[in-house]
């Protein structure tokens, strides 16, 4: 019988569990260990923000936060392989991504505190805001992408999604619209295992969630999440060839919400706590660190020492946070429209008369 | 100068705006070499080419969450939904990301777009492509809704919308797209987006109206100006912001007003009208506001539709009551 089509999704690991290297071909990128310190020293500064994040929140000075705890290999991968000019399009827990391309913790701890000033942050301009309705923003990167596309700029669009993502129209149809007109679009679905409660097995009865872009006639591969040298391999790959007119990938990174999905919510209900502890195991820091160690690159002394810088600095932008001051009432006004229409004008001047009142 | 329809009218501001501004784009089903199902973009691939004219995978999804990423980076897209019956699946993309990404982001981002959609009953169409679901919008913070009913304010409004910094909802009524021709100049000349159109002044009674339904309310005040009654026409056509100054004006010569929308009766767009004259015209009012409008049913398919949709003879008769309640 002839076949009519065929595929195979790869699987991309360089660094095992353990921090040790399965492949003998590094990418050059991963020759530069001060570059890999750095990026190392990124990923725990993202740790200890998120720590903070859900202290400040069980303390009742912040929103509701999402955690990144265990993707934060995955996110300073994206971060650091993408150029200022790329438009990066997050869902809403990629920190590690944004804090390397300028985005201050404050305006984080803004957006999650209830303050639309942090949308309006220090990251590039171009860059979309936090995304809470999921998958939407897939499609405005592929609409980023299709811009970059027309205007001739080789400039590439990233957006990130996770696994019940995966399952919405307007990732998939982001995937469709990528291949369909070759648009320089990488999309990267975070495959933490779990949305909500919801365990990934229950999103689809595909084998892996990267061969999603085969229908769409776009490049697949599955890659270790976890491993800071796969994700940044895979991306850099990814984001040279969107860049060259090549068109769009879909990478599916494997990876482990350790958290809880936000600080509403309690895992316990839902998933066994032996699955976590595992789940510990192959977390990204730790073969981070082992491997650098393994380099003679790290050491305690340093990791203790760069904890507190960490800390130091996270505490300084918490006190940033926490002195800001809340936008006056008009500002709920000020934005709705370029041009404030006389209807609106008119109930902003409500709002004020409201806040003398009061 | 050429006379042109209503549809040619919308080709026409779209070629101007093309040629003129070399961020606007148009994309949808079928807009490219077929110049669209009703040949509102009929001959622009030939003009501007494939890259500006872009024909979409078959899904508003797309079509709407691309129009969001290419406005938030510079591009300023005409976006077709096919038919009004088949933005919902757009509304998502619309609600939560274009009409709130300005105030959400503190103007750090925006979305100068435009969703064009044919729109309303009377045309025997099939099923979900007769809606009028223009009070969908209108409850929306941050779009523009505008609803044109004759070739030149196609031309000026749709221009307009194209330029505006916002988000804009622009409704074609369909019924009429072809009803007849007028000279538009082709002149860029946009018109404002705030401002209600009065067809026809009177002082006896005020009929506000919009799109298709122009068309039987300017014949209705043919009818009572025959029988010695006076009827002032507005076309309110710039439905979000609404320009309520021009319909309260109406009213205070008048102290009457019928309300005449084609789209169902609760929540309709009317209602808001009826709100407003209820708290800034009572005491100007002289008998109860009337509402002709659809019935809070789902358009019937077309044997039945223009059983739905408001007629002159209904208009006619509410006008008639306005008149004999004081």
């Amino acid at each position: 019988m002839p076949t009519a089509a065929t595929f195979e999704i790869d699987y991309i690991q360089f660094l095992d569990a353990e921090g040790q290297l399965v492949r003998n071909d590094l990418p050059a990128f991963a020759r530069d260990t001060k570059q890999l310190v750095k990026l190392y020293q990124e990923m725990v500064m993202a740790r200890v923000f998120d720590a903070k994040a859900i202290a400040l929140q069980r303390t009742g000075k912040l929103g509701t936060y999402a955690p990144c705890l265990g993707h934060e290999a995955t996110y300073l991968a994206i971060g650091s392989a993408m150029q200022p000019d790329d438009v990066l399009a997050v869902s809403y827990r990629e920190y590690g991504a944004q804090f390397h391309r300028g985005v201050k913790p404050r305006e984080l701890l803004m957006y999650w505190g209830g303050d639309e000033r942090g949308n309006d942050f220090s990251g590039p301009a171009h860059d979309f805001a936090w995304c809470v309705p999921i998958g939407t923003q897939c499609l405005h990167a592929a609409g980023s992408a299709l811009a970059f596309k027309i205007r001739k700029e080789a400039r590439v669009a990233v957006c990130t999604i996770g696994d019940g993502g995966s399952s919405k129209a307007d990732f998939n149809s982001a995937l469709n619209v990528a291949g369909a007109m070759t648009l320089p679009l990488v999309s990267i679905i975070v495959n933490n295992q779990w949305a909500i409660s919801v365990p990934r097995g229950a999103q689809t009865g595909a084998k892996t969630l990267a061969q999603k872009g085969i229908a769409a006639g776009l490049e697949c591969v599955q890659v270790d999440g976890n491993d800071f040298i796969a994700m940044r391999h895979v991306l850099d790959h990814a984001i040279k060839r969107a860049r060259h007119g090549h068109g769009g990938m879909c990478i599916e990174a494997v990876t482990y919400r350790l958290s809880d999905h936000t600080t509403a919510d309690d895992a316990r209900r839902y998933r066994p706590e032996q699955e976590v502890k595992d789940a510990w195991q192959r977390e990204p820091l730790r073969r981070m660190k082992a491997y650098l160690q393994s380099l003679n690159a790290w050491s305690e002394e340093e990791e203790t020492a760069w904890k507190e810088t960490c800390t130091k600095y996270v505490d300084a932008e918490v006190n940033a946070y926490l002195e800001t001051r809340a936008q006056p009432v008009e500002a709920m006004f000020d934005y709705t429209y370029a041009d404030l229409p006389p209807d609106l004008v008119a109930q902003r001047a409500e709002a004020v008369a409201r806040e003398k009142r009061a | 100068m050429a006379q042109i329809t209503l549809i040619e009218a919308v080709t026409q501001a779209l070629a101007w705006e093309m040629k003129h501004d070399p961020s606007v784009v148009v994309l949808g089903e079928d807009v490219g070499v077929n110049g669209g199902v009703f040949r509102a973009t009929l001959g622009l691939i030939d003009t501007f080419g494939a890259d500006r004219v872009i024909d979409t995978p078959l899904d508003e999804t797309t079509i709407a969450g691309l129009t969001v990423g290419l406005a938030a980076q510079g591009m300023k897209p005409v976006a077709e939904a096919q038919f009004e019956g088949f933005i919902y699946a757009m509304l998502e993309q619309i609600i939560c990301h274009a009409a709130r990404l300005r105030n959400r982001t503190r103007g750090r981002m925006t979305v100068p777009a435009v969703w064009r959609a044919p729109w309303g009953g009377g045309i025997r169409a099939p099923e979900h492509h007769s809606e009028a679901n223009e009070a969908l919008f209108t409850n929306v913070p941050g779009l523009r809704v505008v609803l044109p009913s004759s070739p030149a304010r196609a031309y000026g409004l749709l221009l307009a919308s194209i330029r505006d910094p916002d988000p804009v909802i622009f409704f074609e009524p369909k019924r009429i797209y072809r009803q007849y021709k007028e000279e538009v100049p082709d002149d860029g000349e946009a018109l404002p987006l705030d401002v209600c159109f009065v067809l026809r002044d009177g002082s006896d009674v005020t009929l506000v109206t919009w799109g298709a339904q122009v068309k039987e309310t300017l014949e209705a005040a043919d009818a009572l100006a025959a029988e010695g009654i006076s009827a002032e026409v507005i076309d309110v056509a710039t439905l979000k912001p609404l320009d309520f100054d021009t319909i309260h004006e109406s009213v205070r010569k008048t102290g009457r007003c019928v309300i005449v929308h084609e789209a169902p009766r609760t929540a309709g767009f009317g209602a808001e009208i009826a709100a407003r004259l209820a708290e800034h015209a009572m005491y100007d009012l002289v008998a109860p506001v009337e509402r002709v409008t659809g019935y809070d049913t789902h358009i019937p398919l077309f044997r039945l539709e223009m059983k739905y949709l408001p007629a002159v003879s209904t208009i006619v008769e509410a006008a008639k009551r306005t008149l004999a309640a004081s």
